[in-house]
């Protein structure tokens, strides 16, 4: 268990040090910034317009209008630029510098050090997702937004951000190339992506399974304000899938050398 | 404290450790010999649990290095042969790290750190960035990271690798000082490295052991036929006839036309005798030009190739 969190501090510490973590929530925040501003022009814009009529603000919704192509675009941006980037270093380096065999001949467990080093990448995710939620609160001060979506939104951001990340360790394990390591977790996260799209071309069994499988579907409700506990099943055994193959890749590395 | 038992480690077709057995007893200082790609990091890489041998079995302080991994790795302190270091945290910090992922209890760790570093001498880095180092300096980092949770047994691959002459004693200094509570593997391909700093050598050539004792024994076990080396003007043939000839020569042999005639021959002959002044009189007894004339007795240096090229021509 020390080894545990002592891996799971080094990582972060890791992170910290090199430019990597810096650059990566510049750019994510401004570009949800970006986005946070114009959908909440164009919202203005359209209230202004539908004022008059009663019936229309009815529908106006401030979580619809705002709040989800918020969650669409962070999704988008966190889980398919920014993770292959997080996650590409994780294994790829230490099998570089053979601090791996340091890892590896210490007395902690593999599962440990795997286990270690995703919690590190994970709560660097959840605090950059965190960072965020100075977006509802501006709309708390200035309208009245309902809490219980945007808390599930990010609910299903953090559990998507874990899946993702569990195929980056995956990938990082493979190589020592942190490059080929980001294009691998890139390539396999944009695959569980685009599933969604597939499965709508795809008829009877075949096409429910492919959509089963489509993360994006199971995001979406998430996104809707609904907290589904197939869609949490999913997630969860997402990561502890990418997590189990993770350590049996490094087992492999060992009977490799 | 270490037994190796018929180990073999292939890497898919390619066998880098043929059935190889030694034992180690505590508090030995055991030097691992061999040319590069000989199988000692391989053998090591097992020892200290980093891979699984295909077949046979090492133990470690009683613990199998498969079954009882975690207890093996308790026990042993591992130096590979690239110094594994965190090259962007600071020495102290650094050492924390190792203390806390070797099972170091908190109340310990402190103390554990400032023993090492004073043991390796860091007290002057201790806060400098790892990767600002120099080489020597990273070496001696490694060394403190594999002593800090003082283990029973050291595993040291090629310790000195890479260092200037005075760094290479200074590291060799640490490394005795710590024989007799520690039992130690040591690897290298430089002999003077292991015949200086060993009581005990294993040679190991293509993944098989071709020799093992103390450097004196190994020495002396070859040393049993010593050499004339002599460059010579004149007949190749007539040359040879006539040291074959000699008393107490066992066999000549002329490697090559040194150029203008001179050609160089190497005598072998029997142990204990000296023939220098019998061949240099009957050359020049004979008209033919005696250039140059020295013994070779043969060192570690020559032991280790002649047993290593030996196997090669044995294949």
């Amino acid at each position: 268990m020390q080894g545990l969190l002592a891996i799971w501090g080094r990582e972060l510490k890791a992170y910290f040090i090199s430019p990597i973590f810096y650059a990566l929530s510049t750019v994510f925040i401004f570009i949800v910034s970006f986005m946070f501003f114009y959908s909440l022009q164009s919202y203005t814009q359209y209230f202004m317009q539908v004022a008059q009529y009663p019936t229309m603000m009815e529908r106006i919704n401030i979580n619809e209008m705002i709040m989800r192509p918020l969650f669409n675009t962070m999704s988008f941006v966190a889980v398919l630029t920014l993770m292959p980037m997080l996650t590409m270093r994780v294994f790829s380096e230490e099998k570089k510098t053979g601090t791996i065999e340091l890892l590896l001949t210490s007395p902690v467990r593999d599962w440990h050090v795997i286990l270690g080093k995703f919690l590190a990448a994970f709560t660097l995710y959840t605090a950059m997702i965190g960072l965020t939620i100075i977006y509802p609160m501006v709309l708390q001060v200035y309208g009245d937004p309902d809490w219980g979506p945007i808390w599930a939104g990010y609910l299903g951001l953090i559990l998507l951000g874990g899946g993702v990340i569990t195929i980056g360790l995956f990938a990082s394990s493979l190589t020592e190339n942190q490059i080929v390591a980001a294009v691998i977790c890139f390539g396999a996260a944009l695959i569980l992506w685009m599933m969604d799209v597939a499965a709508e071309s795809m008829t009877g069994m075949l096409g429910e399974v492919v959509g089963y499988l489509s993360v994006l579907r199971h995001y979406n409700t998430f996104e809707m304000g609904i907290i589904d506990s197939t869609d949490c099943l999913f997630f969860l055994s997402f990561i502890f899938l990418g997590l189990f193959l993770t350590v049996r890749s490094v087992e492999s590395t060992r009977w490799r050398g | 404290m270490i037994e190796v038992k018929d180990l073999t480690k292939k890497y898919g077709n390619f066998t880098a450790v043929r059935d190889v057995s030694f034992e180690v007893e505590k508090g030995e200082i055991l030097g691992f010999l061999g040319p590069n790609a000989a199988g000692k990091t391989t053998t090591m890489r097992v020892l200290t649990c980093f891979m699984p041998a295909t077949a046979g079995s090492a133990r470690v302080a009683g613990f199998d290095t498969f079954r009882q991994s975690l207890d093996v790795r308790r026990r042993v302190g591992y130096l590979p042969e690239n110094v594994p270091l965190y090259l962007d945290m600071r020495v102290r910090p650094y050492l924390e790290f190792i203390a806390k992922i070797k099972d170091i209890p908190s109340r310990d760790r402190r103390r554990a750190v400032n023993r090492v570093i004073e043991l390796a001498a860091l007290e002057e880095v201790e806060h400098r960035i790892v990767g600002h180092c120099s080489k020597g300096f990273r070496q001696r980092v490694g060394l403190a990271q594999a002593l800090i949770h003082d283990p029973d047994v050291l595993i040291l691959d090629e310790p000195t690798n890479g260092l200037d002459p005075k760094q290479i004693n200074e590291v060799r200094e640490v490394i005795k000082g710590l024989a007799g509570d520690h039992t130690i593997i040591l690897s290298s391909h430089i002999l003077p490295e292991v015949s200086k700093t060993c009581e005990r050598v294993v040679i190991i050539d293509q993944g098989r052991i071709v020799a093992g004792d103390t450097p004196a024994n190994l020495d002396a076990r070859l040393r049993g036929s010593q050499s004339i080396t002599a460059q010579i003007r004149g007949p190749v043939n007539e040359v040879m006839d006539l040291l074959k000839k000699k008393d107490g020569v066992v066999d000549v042999k002329t490697r090559s036309s040194i150029g203008d005639g001179l050609w160089q021959y190497d005598i072998d002959v029997l142990p204990g005798r000296d023939l220098r002044s019998e061949v240099a009189s009957s050359v020049v007894g004979s008209n033919w030009d005696l250039v140059e004339l020295t013994t070779a007795g043969m060192s570690l240096e020559e032991i280790f190739l002649e047993l290593t090229t030996q196997e090669e021509e044995g294949d």
